[in-house]
């Protein structure tokens, strides 16, 4: 089982916290919720938090499982580099986002789910995890060493034991057939 | 169609039956709370978010109620002792005791989606109503509880803070409001941890935030103590409110219209509960006593690549075959269990686990066990079970096909050695399996060694019996490449011995993976009339392939070969 990775439980509560921060969002601008531009905002940041937890890190060991179709969204959370690399940066910025789904009831419990998933980040950059992308692995092929190689002998070749040794000493390289050859009568 | 009838005709009826009490709860309450006069004044103030929190509500109870039941392992195995006489199919049913507490687990998680959702826009709606945004009767309904003599339809008794941070004061504020939202937090983090990825890999997060649901249900039986869904009670002369809706300035004063009075309704949920928690506390009531009960070693054997092989004595213990226990050693860590199949027959007087190197805590158990002076009893080990799962129903089946895969092997070991001593001791003729195929698929063997070193000897026996035929088992390297192939196949031809060059048995290995058509095609054709059992222990793709197969291969006339799947749990 090996080293517990807290990142991992973290991405998906903060996963799970972006879409109720979402749903609460949408239930709060299409109901008119009093302070609804509260809920507009959590619309805003539930998208964004989904978005960015969505492609799932590598693991530190063992196989690392995508979610379908993540690899688009790897590359580009890839590029903002150390931002999203480093988890007290996301740890912090989960803790900043959550602050004002705070105000109105329709984003509090998203608010908090963000705030605990926080938390766990907080944790897990505590001990020295990071995000890594999980790209498709490249099969470097190495060139084939046969045909670096071009063969010395022509074909039929005998067995490698008594195939010539060395070019100069023609005679002991001479080949000799083993087997009694006879010509068919 | 007929052939998937007889393999997964009862799990689907099941399934129908589920899903059709969820379905009739929901309309039930649904219409209940929508068409109910008791509710008319409700409905007013809070529209159709009334029922719609409700009918959620009902569906939370009776998954509430089921979500407990497929996790009390005790109580599956004794329902399976105990009902021998059922069919196999019935039985069969025990081993998705998983599969269906998810499938409960996601029916709770969508309700509790709703439920808060509506309740989101009640809260709201109440609010509004009390603030006296909408008409006059919702105002008068609202204020009803300022004067004496009355009770309050709407919940929402403050007026003096910011109005738009009412709802969630009141939210923190009602006992209804505050367990809604602290068991809505447990579940939601309990979903979280235990999604595939954070279970499979990292099993302590999974098994300790699961223990949230003490939270989750001792919130559930108080949530409804506050009784804030409020209905209109009879009074006399009655309230008609069809008739006094538009006469709000004549309450009390004419006398069709007396001033109305409301009840909060009788909360239900803990009646639903109760039940499944007291069994639960059962369940776990004797997984402690079990925990104490002194248990013996009778021998550590440390095999190679690092498998530790326990041989156990616990008094009063009695296995099947394939089942498998729960073990806690306490010098490691006092809260887990592990579960290991045992390896050893009903037959002998112990009961044994194959022990791999596979993770912390496995590895500290193997470090325990290898600076133990010589002769020096074990730690102590608190054992729970036996458990019962699909292999042990195998006797039942005329021909057992039984594929492992990998470690999968380690169920199938016991049930060969049972096979092994039914012959030994000639009382074969009470088993009424009569051929059996065994299937092995592993990437590499080296790893089970303990395991080939059991099949050699149940060879030899076999063979000094006369009984070679009886057991036909095939292994499959999965794992080979193409260096490992020549180098042996070459080993092959030179040492022309009768025996295979891997493992030294009678059967060749042969490699990649099987053929299953070609397979199940050759036991259709040696057992052209029997009921054969198909048991397998190992990954999910591989489960599904053979599900399939089973259903291509089953013939519906009731005469001809047919084909059950089981399938071990992990």
């Amino acid at each position: 089982m090996g080293k517990i990775e807290w990142a991992m439980w973290a991405n998906e509560q903060a996963l799970a916290a972006g879409l109720i921060l979402l749903t609460g969002g949408i239930v709060g601008v299409s109901g008119q919720f009093r302070g609804w531009q509260f809920a507009a905002y959590a619309i805003a940041a539930g998208a964004f938090v989904c978005l960015l937890e969505y492609p799932r890190s590598k693991r530190a060991k063992g196989t690392s499982v995508e979610r379908p179709g993540q690899y688009c969204f790897t590359v580009c959370v890839k590029a903002f580099g150390p931002l999203t690399r480093n988890y007290y940066v996301r740890a912090f910025l989960h803790a900043a986002i959550c602050v004002p789904g705070g105000f109105m009831l329709a984003t509090v419990l998203g608010c908090v789910c963000l705030g605990i998933a926080s938390l766990i980040y907080f944790g897990a950059a505590v001990r020295g995890e990071h995000w890594e992308p999980i790209l498709p692995r490249k099969d470097v092929r190495k060139p084939e060493d046969s045909t670096r190689k071009p063969p010395q002998n022509p074909p039929p070749r005998p067995p490698p034991d008594v195939r010539r040794k060395n070019v100069n000493d023609l005679e002991a390289a001479a080949y000799d057939n083993p087997f009694s050859t006879t010509a068919d009568e | 169609m007929g052939n998937w009838i007889i393999n997964n005709g009862f799990t689907s009826f099941m399934l129908v039956v589920w899903m059709g009490i969820n379905i009739f709860l929901f309309v039930w309450f649904y219409l209940f709370y929508d068409l109910g006069d008791q509710f008319f004044y409700t409905r007013h103030l809070l529209g159709s978010a009334l029922a719609w929190a409700r009918a959620p509500a009902a569906v939370l109870n009776f998954n509430c109620l089921l979500i407990l039941l497929p996790v009390c392992r005790n109580l599956l195995s004794l329902i399976r002792g105990n009902f021998v006489c059922c069919s196999r199919t019935m039985r069969k049913q025990m081993d998705k005791n998983l599969s269906f507490h998810k499938l409960v687990a996601y029916m709770i998680a969508l309700m509790t989606a709703v439920h808060m959702i509506a309740h989101l826009l009640n809260v709201e709606w109440y609010n509004n109503s009390r603030q006296g945004v909408y008409d006059e009767l919702s105002t008068a309904l609202s204020n009803l509880a300022d004067t004496d003599n009355t009770t309050y339809l709407n919940p929402i008794r403050t007026t003096d803070l910011d109005p738009q941070q009412i709802p969630t004061y009141f939210v923190f504020t009602t006992i209804a409001g505050l367990t809604g939202v602290i068991i809505t937090l447990a579940l939601i983090l309990i979903i979280t941890s235990s999604m595939e990825v954070i279970r499979r890999s990292y099993f302590e997060v999974f098994w300790y935030t699961h223990h949230l649901f003490i939270i989750f249900f001792a919130g559930l039986v108080f949530h409804g103590a506050g009784r804030i869904v409020r209905s209109q009670t009879t009074t006399d002369p009655p309230h008609n409110a069809t008739f006094c809706k538009d006469r709000i300035q004549d309450w009390g004063r004419i006398p069709q219209c007396p001033v109305p009075q409301f009840a909060g309704g009788f909360p239900q949920t803990w009646m639903w509960v109760i039940g499944p928690m007291i069994l639960y506390i059962c369940e776990r009531l004797l997984r402690l006593i079990r925990y104490m009960q002194h248990v013996t070693y009778r021998k550590i054997v440390m095999r190679p690549s690092k498998v530790l092989e326990l041989q156990l004595v616990k008094s009063g213990f009695k296995m099947e075959v394939g089942q498998y226990v729960f073990l806690n050693c306490p010098s490691i860590s006092q809260l887990e269990w592990h579960p290991f199949t045992m390896t050893s027959a009903p037959e002998e007087d112990f009961f044994s686990v194959h022990i791999r190197s596979a993770g912390d805590w496995t590895d500290k158990l193997i470090d325990i066990m290898k600076n133990l002076p010589e002769g020096a009893q074990g730690p102590k080990m608190g054992v729970d079970g036996p458990f019962g799962t699909a292999s042990e129903d195998v006797f039942d089946y005329e021909v057992g096909m039984l594929v492992g895969a990998g470690i999968g092997v380690t169920p199938f070991a016991s049930i060969l050695k049972s096979i092994w001593y039914k012959c030994i001791v000639n009382i074969f003729s009470s088993v009424c399996l009569v051929q059996i195929y065994f299937y092995w698929l592993c990437r590499e063997t080296y790893a089970f060694e303990w395991f080939v070193d059991l099949l050699q000897g149940l060879e030899r026996e076999m063979e000094e019996r006369g009984l070679g035929d009886f057991l036909t088992y095939k292994l499959f390297l999965t794992g080979w490449d193409q260096n490992f192939i020549s180098l042996f196949s070459l080993f092959c031809l030179i040492s022309s011995q009768d025996t295979d060059v891997i493992t030294g048995l009678k059967q060749k290995t042969q490699y990649g993976r099987p053929m299953w058509d070609k397979e199940f095609e050759q036991v259709r054709k040696e057992n052209p009339t029997s009921v054969v059992g198909t048991f397998l222990c190992g990954p999910a793709a591989l489960a599904t392939v053979l599900e399939k197969k089973c259903a291509k291969y089953s013939d519906m006339d009731p005469r001809k070969t047919k084909f059950y799947f089981n399938k071990e749990n992990f």
